[in-house]
């Protein structure tokens, strides 16, 4: 396995400033999970958020980055029909050894403190108004601690799906220059894992299986999130594409272009298709599909054209919509941010996109990857790797955990609303409530 | 039904990975990939059939 080049000094002033840049994508997802949420639930939400952040950067410190390590680094290798698969890395914890003076594996470190913070972010939206703090925290903990960080070296670090170029003969292997698979679809199936195990929240369904709407209680705080998000995307894109997909680093140009695109296409296609379906445009589902548009295009922002950006976007925007419907009334899957939908569909979409849209550059290499079905092939044994390891691999995780640490929160609670039951105060405390929701009944 | 659900999906991606580490470019691989993709699909079926919903109270 090859050491990725050195950055020059201009590349990594580039992606120090670019991941500084991440928290901020961060900062908007809990404005939308909290917007998303009810209003005695909103303390609680953002307070998780920032428990979330915090015990993932902890636990990626100890043992994530040594487990995700970079390319040239140490890893654990097995054979199989005479070739090497690297399936984790083996570096020191506490990131030892490591650097930290700019150099490419350090920039990766960073990088991946505060991804694994946002990839934990996103399972939050999913269990907003019934996952107790603890629980959160436990669940980020293995997620930063081992899920993203085994995933993200099988595609960042050098592993085996990387290598599907040498080892399979697929393209130029699985390719995902800003983490459409690594940080927003493990996040989704994280998510989809605890929705499932969480189940809904009380009210949500009616005697015959129908959703009723509960709507969120704040759209302001969920634009201002969109518009934020917007904000870290674009640094989480540009920092990626120059560090693991070996861009130039004014290619940042075009990623942050591609980004934007790719996030208004989105949104506009979410709100053309709710004002068609609906007769007005919906906010919570315009802001579901910008945050899909996002999702949607990191996987491929650094090899694509503006043009191909949009309909990324705008493929993304539609698929998000009818995601998000799907979920709920088919599957009976509460998930109140949409986030499995945003961040998992929209991202596995992205993962896609490369296959079909992406022009792939290595090494100064450029390969149109037009008519290259290997390419495309390799981004759906990544898909599979997902659903088919990931997936498991999460809901045994958190089931476990479930078994041993109760994550829902007790009935009463619920009704009594997060703030109060497990904060001991609300995020409004000069609102008055009117209405019965707080009075027990009989289920 | 749900264990059997999330085993299928291994099963599944087991055969996809075999198909990459074992078998030469051309149709048997791609055959053997889409067999996986299948054993996946249905395993992702049964595991959304198999979580219950939490209704609501009966009128």
């Amino acid at each position: 396995m090859t050491s990725p080049p050195a950055l020059s000094d201009i590349g990594a002033l580039l992606c120090t400033v670019s991941i500084l840049l991440i928290p901020l994508a961060g900062a908007g997802i809990s404005l939308i999970n909290t917007g998303l949420g009810r209003s005695r639930s909103a303390s609680h939400l953002m307070l998780s958020s920032i428990c979330i952040i915090s015990s993932a950067a902890l636990v990626y410190f100890v043992c994530g980055f040594s487990w995700q390590g970079y390319p040239g680094g140490p890893a654990y290798q097995f054979f199989l029909a005479g070739r090497g698969w690297n399936w984790i890395a083996s570096g020191p914890f506490f990131l030892r050894r490591i650097d930290l003076d700019g150099s490419p594996a350090s920039l990766a470190a960073l990088l991946g403190i505060f991804s694994a913070g946002l990839a934990g972010l996103i399972p939050l939206g999913s269990g907003t108004d019934r996952w107790r703090l603890g629980a959160a925290c436990a669940s980020t903990t293995l997620l930063a601690g081992f899920t993203y960080p085994l995933f993200a070296h099988w595609v960042w670090g050098g592993g085996w799906l990387a290598q599907l170029s040498t080892v399979g003969g697929f393209g130029r292997g699985f390719v995902d220059a800003a983490g459409s698979s690594t940080i927003q679809v493990v996040g989704g199936l994280t998510a989809l894992s605890i929705a499932w195990i969480l189940g809904p929240r009380h009210g949500k369904y009616t005697a015959a299986g129908m959703p009723s709407a509960i709507p969120g209680h704040n759209s302001v705080l969920v634009s201002f999130g969109c518009l934020l998000a917007l904000i870290g995307w674009t640094g989480l894109n540009s920092a990626g594409a120059v560090l693991f997909s070996g861009v130039e680093p004014g290619s940042a140009v075009r990623v942050a272009i591609n980004t934007a695109l790719s996030a208004s296409s989105a949104a506009l296609m979410a709100a053309a298709i709710t004002r068609v379906r609906f007769g007005k445009p919906d906010a919570s589902l315009t802001a579901n599909g910008w945050i899909g548009g996002l999702a949607a295009s990191s996987a491929a922002c650094a090899f694509v054209v503006p043009a191909e950006a949009i309909v990324i976007g705008g493929i993304a925007g539609a698929l998000v919509t009818f995601s998000v419907e799907w979920f709920e009334l088919r599957l009976s899957i509460d998930d109140p941010s949409g986030a499995i939908s945003a961040h998992g569909m929209a991202g596995l979409w992205g993962v896609v996109s490369v296959g079909l849209f992406g022009n792939v550059t290595q090494s100064g290499v450029s390969v149109t990857n037009a008519g290259n079905s290997g390419q495309l092939l390799a981004q759906f044994v990544g898909i599979a790797t997902l659903i088919g390891f990931v997936l498991p691999l999460t809901y045994g995780v958190n089931w476990f955990l479930n078994r041993i640490y109760s994550q829902r929160v007790s009935s009463d609670g619920e009704r009594q609303g997060m703030d109060l039951h497990e904060l001991g105060a609300g995020a409004y405390p000069d609102f008055m409530t009117h209405s019965e929701e707080f009075t027990p009944h009989k289920l | 039904m749900k264990p059997f659900g999330f085993l299928l999906l291994l099963s599944g991606w087991g055969i996809v990975f075999a198909a990459v580490g074992l078998l030469a470019t051309g149709g048997v691989r791609i055959v053997f990939l889409l067999s996986g993709f299948g054993v996946e699909l249905i395993g992702l079926v049964l595991v959304a059939r198999s979580h219950p919903i939490l209704r609501g109270p009966k009128d």
